[in-house]
């Protein structure tokens, strides 16, 4: 994958199969030298230990149409690349978390992609999903919750296309605000 | 930042569309948008797809995307099923394939019979 918005895609689908309806996706940029933390939480089905220690290995896959999975392994590669890592927690029934880091300044680290484009795709064809969208930096932090936005819309899609348009500007303003462009410099 | 004024904004004008439209047949495309499919350009096809549709201000069609569909050798993928039901498997796709998909099969109801499954695995 070329880019975050690539691996943010492909890592809710798996969300999104396990059944959430609460999925958050989170960027956090802390530290000295600093690291950037993705982090996507999710509500859905979780997974047993057994399945948790297997999943980075692509021949893991719940899937049934091939027993090949990538999107986790691939994801890990990537923090790997950068000098980060990739944790998962996840308890049956609860939900799952997965964790991925990559140290910014790294040569090898990806760029974030068109993360705002990724999430209005994201909610346009999982419009029953309660999405939150948190960006944080030390400068400054930024918060989307579509719970929040569905009550100004009486009764108004959150897949209308305006709508959608508000909120991929919306989130675009919210990256610009708390990262400044420093962390797209290398497309 | 844009503010929730904008938004309401946005409702107003949508609602007093909407009635007319609500009751027209939806067409539906979905796009493969498994780890196959991302990795393959799977992302700008559904932007193509998005951006067309707007463009051209059709509004009864409803954009989606799904998982693997085990064709991973001809993605990325997309479906169109028409208001009755009926389904057309496109393959190997880009945004310039996307955009003619909507201008014929969309707008004129002509299957692209060279992007299909089926020309594709002739």
């Amino acid at each position: 994958m070329k880019d975050l918005s690539l691996h943010i895609m492909d890592i809710v689908q798996n969300s999104i199969v396990a059944g959430a309806d609460k999925i958050s996706i989170n960027l956090n940029v802390k530290g000295d030298p600093q690291i950037l933390i993705l982090e996507i939480q999710d509500n859905g089905k979780g997974m047993d230990e057994e399945f948790l220690r297997e999943v980075t290995d692509p021949f893991k896959t719940s899937r049934t149409t091939r027993n090949v999975g990538l999107g986790i392994p691939l994801l890990a590669q990537s923090a790997n690349m950068a000098g980060g890592e990739l944790n998962i927690k996840s308890e049956p029934g609860k939900g799952t978390t997965i964790e991925a880091r990559f140290n910014i300044n790294h040569i090898d680290r990806i760029p974030l992609g068109d993360i705002p484009e990724t999430i209005k795709m994201l909610i346009m064809a999982n419009p029953n999903i309660s999405w939150t969208i948190r960006f944080s930096s030390p400068n400054d932090n930024f918060v989307l919750d579509t719970d929040e936005l569905k009550p100004h819309l009486d009764g108004v899609s959150i897949a209308n296309s305006s709508v959608l348009g508000w909120i991929q500007n919306t989130i675009a303003d919210g990256i610009k605000l708390v990262y400044g462009g420093v962390l797209d410099e290398v497309d | 930042m844009k503010s929730i004024e904008e938004l309401k904004a946005i409702r107003d004008k949508t609602l007093k569309e909407m009635s007319i439209r609500d009751n027209e047949d939806k067409m539906r495309i979905v796009v493969g948008m498994a780890t196959c499919g991302i990795a393959a350009g799977a992302k700008p096809v559904m932007s193509a797809f998005i951006d067309e549709l707007n463009k051209r201000n059709i509004t009864n069609v409803n954009v989606s995307m799904t998982g693997c569909i085990g064709i991973c050798r001809l993605e990325p993928v997309a479906e169109v099923i028409d208001a009755n039901g009926e389904k057309t498997t496109y393959v190997k796709l880009n945004p310039e394939k996307a955009r003619r998909i909507v201008a014929e099969h969309i707008v004129n109801q002509r299957v692209v019979t060279e992007y299909t499954v089926g020309a594709a695995e002739k």
